[in-house]
């Protein structure tokens, strides 16, 4: 029992991050129909942006998070404008793998300058609130993780009020339904995509952010949660937000069990084999493609 | 009379594709005109492009004095263009209710609830399925959806595109109504059909389209007269 709960700790917690990353990619997704492959490196600059703003800026943890999460964002906004735009822009306008094409384009080149700038060390965040453990039956819960959950689940809060509340948020949610119509009813859909890259870098820097206490950071840690964010987006069903949550948590499950029963080396491998299985099985994912339309 | 849309030597491509091969044509504030042709003629392109969804290649739309050729889409429904496009394509998994907010997405929070009433009382169905995705609405009741998102922005001039594709004749007959009825309100309405002797009957021009071109022009009495337009849109 105490062995299944430390397991479930370190795969609700690590599933949270993933839920954050997968969001991002809904968000985009959703807006554009384009994967945006950089979206790993918001959660690279979010940490590293962190590190940088404590160490060389000497603000403490409390200012240096809204700092990075800002900065996160404004590299989201600046792709947008610089690199997605003028391609869409340009007479006859990209297609939707000129634009993926771009995004690869675009997390190499951050990931270099991250490099460049900030090393190719392996960083470290201070835990937010202490590091001593919270015995729970038998099973030890680090502080950290509680931080993880409880951002996550205010910043799923703050996307439910934000897309079911709000004037622009609707707007957004019409966008990702219906381009023509949303269009046609006056909403600036240029202004949605601008908008829609600004919240996933900062939802991906966040993720940088609240993880790097735990696994560290350095400038390609990325990828991989990038990759594993990706899969949790198509196990859950892409361009769901309830299936970006969904499948980020079930895949950190998956991956924390696997390594905890069967072996750490097949860790990684578990969110490949998803990929896989999903897109064998099920491509629409667990609650995306539910489709209401009548002919 | 005013014109309250001029349109001139209009062009608009798909890649290297033609679709409007210089369209001139006028809609007079008030009036209702119907623009009737063969599916490919380029209709849905004339109002998409008349939106700005679709850029023109060459050529110029002014509206209500000023020239609206390059203008954003957003800003175009500010003016007062609205448009129920083809296939009525209302947003499936919204509420109803959420739909005709959105409809008046351009205009002050305080009017929308004044509108919507208005929606609803010319088109009550919407009213009692209020809550419901309008993705679950029938296709009529969609086409009602899709006319009350439009008339949410407002619009002085409303562009309709085939509003009575693949309805049942019933219900054809009730969108003309309201149609009809908007057009008494005064709102000037420019009406692409298919349905060539339902759109002619209740305009007050007409113009046929062929091929991007316009090829014909008059009063929508005289073309359901007209030998050319009785055999080829009429099946006389």
């Amino acid at each position: 029992m105490a062995e299944f709960l430390q397991f479930a700790f370190s795969g609700l917690t690590v599933g949270a991050i993933y839920a954050l990353v997968a969001l991002g990619f809904a968000l985009i997704y959703n807006a554009s129909h384009v994967i945006n492959f950089a979206q790993g490196e918001f959660v690279t600059i979010g940490g590293m942006a962190t590190v940088a703003l404590m160490t060389g800026g000497g603000l403490p943890l409390l200012l240096a998070i809204p700092a990075a999460v800002m900065i996160t964002a404004l590299v989201g906004l600046a792709l947008e404008k610089f690199a997605v735009e003028p391609a869409i822009g340009r007479p006859g306008g990209a297609s939707v793998v000129t634009i993926i094409i771009i995004t690869i384009g675009a997390s190499i080149f951050i990931r270099g300058v991250v490099q460049v700038t900030l090393g190719k060390d392996f960083h470290r965040l201070p835990a937010f609130s202490g590091e001593a453990p919270i015995d729970i039956l038998g099973a030890r819960l680090q502080p950290q993780s509680l931080w993880v959950l409880g951002v996550t689940l205010l910043v799923v809060a703050a996307l439910w009020w934000f897309f079911g509340r709000t004037r622009f948020g609707k707007a957004m949610l019409a966008t990702s339904h219906n381009r023509l119509a949303a269009q046609l009813v006056g909403i600036d859909t240029r202004l949605v995509l601008l908008a829609s890259f600004g919240l996933s870098a900062a939802l991906g820097g966040l993720a940088g952010i609240l993880t790097a206490p735990i696994t560290l950071t350095k400038y390609d840690i990325g990828i991989m949660l990038g990759l594993k964010g990706f899969a949790a987006a198509i196990l859950g069903g892409l361009g769901s937000g309830p299936g970006a949550i969904v499948g980020g948590i079930a895949l950190g499950l998956a991956e924390a069990l696997a390594a905890g029963y069967i072996s750490s080396a097949y860790k990684d491998a578990v969110a490949f084999i998803i990929i896989l299985v999903v897109l064998f099985v099920r491509p629409s994912g667990l609650l995306g493609g539910r489709s209401t339309e009548r002919v | 009379m005013t014109m309250l849309l001029s349109i001139s030597g209009l062009t608009s491509h798909y890649g290297r594709i033609q679709a409007l091969a210089g369209i001139d044509l006028t809609v007079a504030e008030g009036e209702l005109l119907a623009l009737v042709g063969a599916n490919g003629a380029g209709k849905t392109t004339l109002l998409r492009t008349i939106s700005g969804v679709q850029p023109a290649t060459g050529g110029s739309v002014r509206y209500a004095d000023r020239d609206i050729t390059r203008s954003a889409p957003s800003d175009r429904v500010r003016l007062g263009i609205a448009q129920v496009p083809e296939g009525r394509q209302v947003f499936g998994p919204l509420a109803v209710e959420d739909n005709l907010m959105l409809g008046g997405y351009t205009r002050p929070k305080a009017e929308r609830a004044a509108e919507m009433e208005k929606v609803y009382a010319l088109f009550p169905v919407l009213a009692q399925r209020r809550r419901e995705p309008a993705g679950t609405l029938s296709g009529g009741q969609q086409q009602m959806l899709a006319i009350g998102r439009a008339l949410m922005a407002k619009p002085r001039l409303l562009l309709l595109d085939e509003p009575s594709m693949g309805l049942a004749p019933l219900l054809v007959e009730e969108i003309f109504r309201a149609i009809v009825a908007l057009k008494k309100a005064g709102t000037t309405i420019f009406l692409v059909e298919q349905n060539a002797r339902a759109a002619l009957a209740i305009a007050d021009r007409g113009y046929v389209l062929e091929t991007g071109r316009i090829v014909l022009h008059d009063t929508g009495a005289a073309l359901l007269e007209n030998d050319k337009v009785r055999e080829a849109y009429l099946g006389v």
